[in-house]
């Protein structure tokens, strides 16, 4: 019962909302807009699961007072200090909650990402060797395309914007077209073989 | 200056002392984005899908159908419990089932006939013929059905030179898109913080 019941709330569902694309009627519709309500309602709670987690996991190492806690307590108070500002001083324009958003949560986030520009650098610098020939292919792609979308592309030579922005339109983006018809494909597969019930992964073990 | 900007200023300096090395500016930085960062999606997810999905219809509208994704969302919960814990496998497999029905025609559609309409166009130009030489290839690379010889053997090997040269592509496009972010964080140093530049 532990696993029947999944399976067949996982089939009935799945067919239901495959179904309801080919069957056009109202009643099928509104049921439709209904499950995907359910849906994101259960996605927040499984959010919220990982929330709880996230305050059990430091207030634990604070109780034990383990090493480093003192930054588990900055997260418990930026977590803390978020959930009383958008609970009792409200989310809309101009209140404190989108003022730590904007002052804090938006630069701390860009700058987090900006940094990877050092370590991508870094990384395509030891990993990147031309042994074979297509790796040289990818080099010469990445740089090209590095090259041209800055001032000094056009100036080592008047060709590299044109043949960077003919590689992403032309072979580039042709590639990522089989690509993504493949992952369409093996979508679709993994989606029958999960309503089916072929596929339990997601059922876990016990 | 505003507060605002001085703190944002301070925080950036402080994730940039990670280039030097790890230190406890860093962590504290750190540890407070990803506080802040959960903390605003709990309050954002409950006031823009909690509240007007599940506690408005049900206590205001007095809409009981609703209260069936309430009960399975604290299913959820039960993950605490071991001898309980199967039940959340039900919300599981709710949103997996529903979502894996939905994928399909939304797959066929978006990811299968949009990308092989787009690349049936006019063959009168050297570019379109690439385009579909490009698909076919790279589709022949992910077939594997028979063994990568012969007429197979060398459409994998063209597909997997296009395959390169979009891998290429996209690693540069990653590496702009990070650096545009990083001259973004140094105008607001130089600029909105220190006023140097304009």
């Amino acid at each position: 019962m532990r696993r029947q019941i999944p399976i067949v709330v996982c089939f009935v569902f799945g067919i239901f909302m495959l179904a309801q694309f080919f069957v056009s009627h109202p009643l099928l519709t509104r049921g439709y807009q209904n499950v995907l309500d359910w849906m994101q309602i259960i996605f927040v709670f499984a959010l919220l699961v990982g929330a709880l987690s996230f305050l059990i996991l430091h207030l634990d190492k604070i109780s034990k007072q383990q090493k480093e806690w003192g930054y588990n307590l900055v997260a418990l108070a930026g977590l803390a200090a978020m959930v009383f500002l958008g609970f009792f001083k409200g989310i809309q324009k101009d209140s404190p909650f989108l003022w730590v958003f904007d002052n804090l949560q938006v630069p701390m986030q860009s700058t987090m990402f900006s940094l990877l520009a050092f370590f991508v650098a870094s990384a395509a610098y030891r990993g990147f060797r031309a042994r074979n020939f297509q790796s040289v292919v990818l080099l010469v792609a990445g740089v090209l395309i590095i090259l041209g979308r800055v001032p000094l592309g056009e100036m080592l030579h008047s060709k590299i914007p044109e043949s960077a922005t003919w590689i992403l339109n032309v072979p580039s983006m042709a590639a990522r077209r089989g690509i993504l018809i493949g992952i369409g494909l093996g979508s679709i597969a993994t989606s029958l073989r999960i309503i089916v019930g072929i596929e339990r992964t997601y059922l876990g073990k016990g | 200056m505003d507060l605002g900007t001085l703190i944002a200023a301070i925080l950036t300096l402080f994730i940039f002392s990670f280039l030097y090395k790890d230190n406890p500016f860093y962590k504290f930085a750190e540890y407070l984005l990803v506080g802040i960062s959960v903390g605003y999606f709990i309050v954002i997810s409950i006031k823009t899908t909690v509240v007007p999905k599940l506690i408005f219809p049900v206590f205001r509208e007095g809409d009981l159908l609703c209260l069936i994704p309430g009960i399975l969302g604290f299913f959820m919960f039960l993950r605490f419990f071991p001898k309980l814990a199967w039940l959340s496998r039900i919300s599981m497999a709710l949103i997996i089932g529903a979502g894996a029905g939905v994928s399909i025609p939304a797959m066929m559609q978006a990811q299968i006939f949009a990308q092989m309409k787009a690349s049936m166009g006019s063959y009168a130009s050297i570019n379109n013929i690439i385009v579909a030489l490009a698909v076919i290839t790279t589709l022949s690379y992910f077939f594997f059905s028979r063994e990568h010889k012969g007429a197979l053997g060398t459409s994998a090997k063209i597909g997997v030179f296009f395959m390169m040269l979009f891998f290429g592509a996209t690693f540069g496009y990653t590496v702009m898109s990070r650096v545009t972010l990083l001259i973004g964080r140094a105008q607001f140093l130089l600029g909105d913080f220190l006023g140097i530049i304009k």
